[in-house]
């Protein structure tokens, strides 16, 4: 009698979704008369058991993303049985105590709403990526959706754009639904970068339509599915040394750090290059039209 | 006899009906109108007196060659072979005829033909027109910028292929030839069994002899001792095709007792020795620091059908050992077949003389053995590599680095806070931001927070979580969106302009496009203008230029208005390039 073949034979439509989501409180409070974070909970729960319910071996593991510090709150594999993801909220409070607690005490109104740790957030879902990957050969495939509405911080130009690239070498897409009044940069960026999907919802209150429509689908069925494709992207970059966005500036030609204003030495190689100029990409680029003949 | 300008010329010439024909000896003689032929036999049925209205063009071998001929040509396809005693004769012959044929209201125009009789200013070889006319017969446009050019008369030929000498030589070591491969017929040659007697005819030809002789070795080896001293070729076939027959019918222990009445026969069914030091000599040679890794994807003994979908008869009969050694293996023969078609053909030999082939296989075994005995050096730098990749790296000493480490400022400070940040930020938002205020203090934004989350905790998830009105306008707007992208972007990216306009709109501006790059090529490479020549070849570009930009202007107008704009934007360059290449002209010094 030859022994039973193992039965977790993984189909492609199986999915590792990581969803990040943002808990600035800044940000909620000032959102607070259009759409408030409990509605933003109830799609976003919503969504997740939808997420859990399309194929018995899907995994969710949500991320929130503060504006002191990041942490997971929901892992949908750990503990025998897949949990539903209501089970997030005592510890998406206790993320937030703790958030608040790191805090410093004379951080006052009046600032604006500051920026969370995107970069953060960002990295924990790709490391939990990697220790996926390396779990063995039989494994569902991750994506990454950022649930995103706070201002770009150029602070973090440097270590978001790192994270792009190795989610990008790992083959990993980046989606992003922007729930905030503006536009993100760096998540177009990402998204284009990765191959994901951006979307800023029109209607927030329909949001859990949106996720259904756009972001549940897995990899796979992305191939024979049209989904929204952004119409420009915005290249522009932060300068390593004040960390404004920059339109136009100056690069060191060993590292290729940029920079607003002509230096002599590169701060970050120690070189004395020709730092030259050059045009970074400009806002509304469209995709280069194919205007070219071909025989 | 003959000087120019004049009525008459009568020359000695041989009429031949084809190239290779001998010819009939006799007199041409030419008018301005006609021309006739008297053959010096008068019995003699060939007699010509042709006009030259009906003579279309004329062609002549060029001088040096063989024979002196002269070719005149009917518009029907008739034509007449003069063959001169030389070449002077022939070209005054060839001169007078030109101009009688211009002079009777046909331009002697020399056509190109694919015979093997050239025509052209310039010296072409026979080899070099046809491969000009098979590249034009390829290439369809190349073919309509040909037309439009040369027979235009806008370039000429030497011009127009001066820049495509790659092209020309691509053609002509293209298609390497292919050699046959073995067959695989091996496993078919089943003996031609009479129904009526108990006989079974073998055929032998010599392509199987030499398959026989490449796949089994011992049956070589058996050739070369065998032949001629113990037996005749005739009967070494037959001994082997009585072995066949036995192996066909898979009675081992019939094999068996004959091997062991017949000593020649037992080597025919007895197992391959030399192929088995063959391969044990291969087995040796691969490198053992392959790693190959197997995982649950290799495991083959849980598969449900046994042995790759081969019926596996677990009732085999355990013979006698002493049958072992007549037992084939259908896998064996398989792998030594493949071996032996990958190797492709070795020897040169010719197949007729089995003994010549089978010397000639082994010479080749025995030089394969002699250089792996003597590849000593092969050996030590395996052993080498194999003690490299062995090697285990804790136990290893640090080696020295062989560069200098590169110094790199601090990480941190490019990922600290945004602290420092928080005010600038607030003045680099994208286009169209609002700005957001948060009057709230830190406390009190935690404190809402939290109060959020614990309203779903007691509350439970809305029901609905969505509005079925405000579902079906999120549907409405994503799809509107996404068509409204489609349109502008096309289906997929690679996807241009020039598919959505009709085939014919789309061929014309293919090839205007080509044809202004040809002009624009021949304009510049004739700058400066230094010499009349290349005046007029500059003027006659330059008008054919110009009349390809009211063309361009028309299509322009025809196309439909929603793709208006991109065509515009594709025919733009074109037409710029006709306007300057007018102001070049007119400017120049």
């Amino acid at each position: 009698m030859s022994p039973p073949v193992p039965s977790k034979i993984l189909t492609d439509d199986v999915s590792l979704l990581m969803v990040l989501i943002d808990s600035n409180p800044h940000f909620w409070s000032s959102i607070k008369p259009h759409f408030s974070f409990s509605k933003f909970l109830s799609h976003v729960l919503a969504f997740l058991n939808s997420i859990l319910l399309l194929n018995q071996l899907n995994q969710v593991v949500v991320i929130a993303t503060g504006i002191n510090s990041c942490g997971y709150v929901f892992d949908s594999s750990s503990g025998s049985v897949s949990q539903r993801a209501e089970s997030l909220l005592p510890k998406l409070e206790e993320f937030a105590e703790n958030d608040e607690s790191l805090s410093e005490r004379d951080d006052d109104s009046g600032n604006g709403v500051g920026s969370s740790l995107l970069s953060g957030s960002l990295s924990m879902a790709l490391c939990y990526i990697q220790r996926v990957f390396r779990s063995g050969p039989l494994h569902p495939q991750p994506r990454i959706i950022c649930l995103h509405g706070s201002p770009d911080g150029p602070g973090q130009y440097v270590a978001i754009m790192n994270s792009i690239f190795s989610a990008q070498r790992s083959m990993v897409p980046i989606d992003s639904c922007v729930i905030g009044i503006q536009h993100s940069a760096f998540l177009q960026q990402a998204s284009y970068i990765t191959g994901g999907v951006y979307l800023k919802p029109q209607q927030l209150d329909g949001l859990f339509q949106y996720l259904a429509t756009v972001f549940a689908t897995d990899l796979h069925s992305r191939n024979f599915l049209q989904l929204p494709k952004p119409v420009g992207v915005d290249f522009r970059a932060s300068c390593f040394c004040h960390k404004n966005t920059i339109d136009m500036g100056f690069i060191c030609s060993v590292c290729l750090s940029i920079f607003c204003k002509h230096q002599k030495k590169c701060s970050t190689c120690g070189m004395l290059p020709n730092v030259c100029r050059s045009i970074f990409g400009q806002a509304q680029t469209r995709d280069p039209s194919a205007s070219q003949q071909r025989k | 006899m003959a000087d120019k300008q004049q009525q008459v010329v009568v020359k000695r010439a041989r009429h031949k009906s084809s190239v290779k024909d001998p010819g009939t000896p006799g007199v041409l003689k030419l008018t301005k109108d006609r021309f006739t032929f008297m053959p010096n036999d008068p019995s003699s049925p060939v007699k010509h007196n042709v006009e030259f209205r009906t003579i279309k063009g004329h062609k002549f071998t060029k001088d040096g060659t063989k024979q002196a001929l002269l070719n005149l040509t009917q518009d029907q396809g008739g034509n007449y072979i003069f063959e001169f005693e030389n070449f002077p004769d022939r070209n005054v012959c060839k001169d007078f005829v030109a101009s009688a044929i211009a002079l009777s209201g046909e331009a002697g125009r020399t056509v190109p033909e694919k015979s093997a009789v050239p025509i052209q200013d310039e010296q072409l070889s026979a080899a070099e027109m046809e491969r000009r006319i098979k590249l034009l017969q390829e290439d369809s446009d190349l073919q309509k910028l040909h037309k439009q050019f040369v027979i235009g008369g806008i370039l000429s030929e030497a011009e127009f292929w001066a820049t495509r000498k790659k092209l020309l030589e691509q053609n002509y070591s293209r298609r390497p030839k292919q050699r046959v491969a073995l067959k695989n017929d091996m496993w078919s040659t089943k003996p031609l069994a009479d129904g009526q007697s108990n006989r079974v005819t073998f055929n032998l030809t010599p392509e199987i002899i030499l398959q026989i002789f490449a796949e089994k070795p011992a049956v070589r080896q058996a050739y070369l001792n065998f032949v001629p001293n113990k037996m005749t070729e005739k009967e070494f076939w037959t001994k082997y095709s009585r072995a066949e027959y036995l192996h066909s019918t898979k009675n081992v222990i019939a094999a068996a007792a004959e091997a062991a009445e017949d000593e020649e026969l037992a080597v025919f069914l007895k197992q391959d020795d030399m192929l088995v030091n063959e391969a044990r000599k291969k087995i040796r040679q691969v490198d053992p620091t392959l790693d190959m890794e197997a995982d649950e994807g290799d495991d083959y003994m849980h598969l449900p059908i046994q042995d790759h979908g081969l019926p596996r008869n677990d009732n085999k009969d355990v013979l006698d050992s002493q049958y072992e050694p007549y037992r084939r293996s259908f896998s064996q023969h398989l792998n030594q077949h493949a071996a032996v078609v990958l190797q492709g053909r070795v020897i040169d030999v010719e197949l007729g003389d089995t003994r010549s082939v089978a010397e000639a296989l082994a010479r080749t075994k025995h030089a394969e053995l002699a250089k792996d005995a003597s590849d000593v050096y092969l050996d030590k730098e395996r052993l080498e590599r194999i003690s490299r990749m062995t090697e285990i790296e804790d136990l290893q000493a640090p080696r020295d680095p062989a560069v200098a480490p590169l110094s790199i400022k601090d990480p941190r400070d490019y990922f600290d806070s945004q602290q420092a940040n928080a005010f600038s930020t607030l003045g680099d938002t994208v286009s169209g931001a609002k700005q957001l205020k948060c009057s709230v203090s830190t406390r009190e934004a935690y404190c809402s927070l939290k109060e959020c989350i614990s309203e779903i905790k007691f509350q439970g998830l809305t029901e609905p979580t969505i509005n079925s009105e405000v579902a079906f306008k999120v549907l409405n707007g994503l799809a509107q969106n996404i068509s409204s992208n489609k349109y502008h972007l096309g289906r997929n990216p690679n996807e241009s302009v020039l598919d959505s306009l009709p085939k014919i709109t789309r061929e014309e501006l293919l090839l205007h496009w080509s044809s202004i790059q040809e002009l624009l090529k021949h304009f510049w490479s004739s700058y400066p203008i230094t010499t009349k020549y290349l005046l007029t070849k500059a003027t006659k570009l330059k008008d054919a230029m110009s009349q390809i930009y009211p063309k361009l202007q028309e299509i322009k107008e025809s196309v439909q208005s929603d793709l208006r704009h991109q065509v515009s934007l594709l025919v733009q360059p074109m037409l710029q390039s006709c306007v300057f290449m007018d102001q070049a002209f007119c400017c120049r010094p």
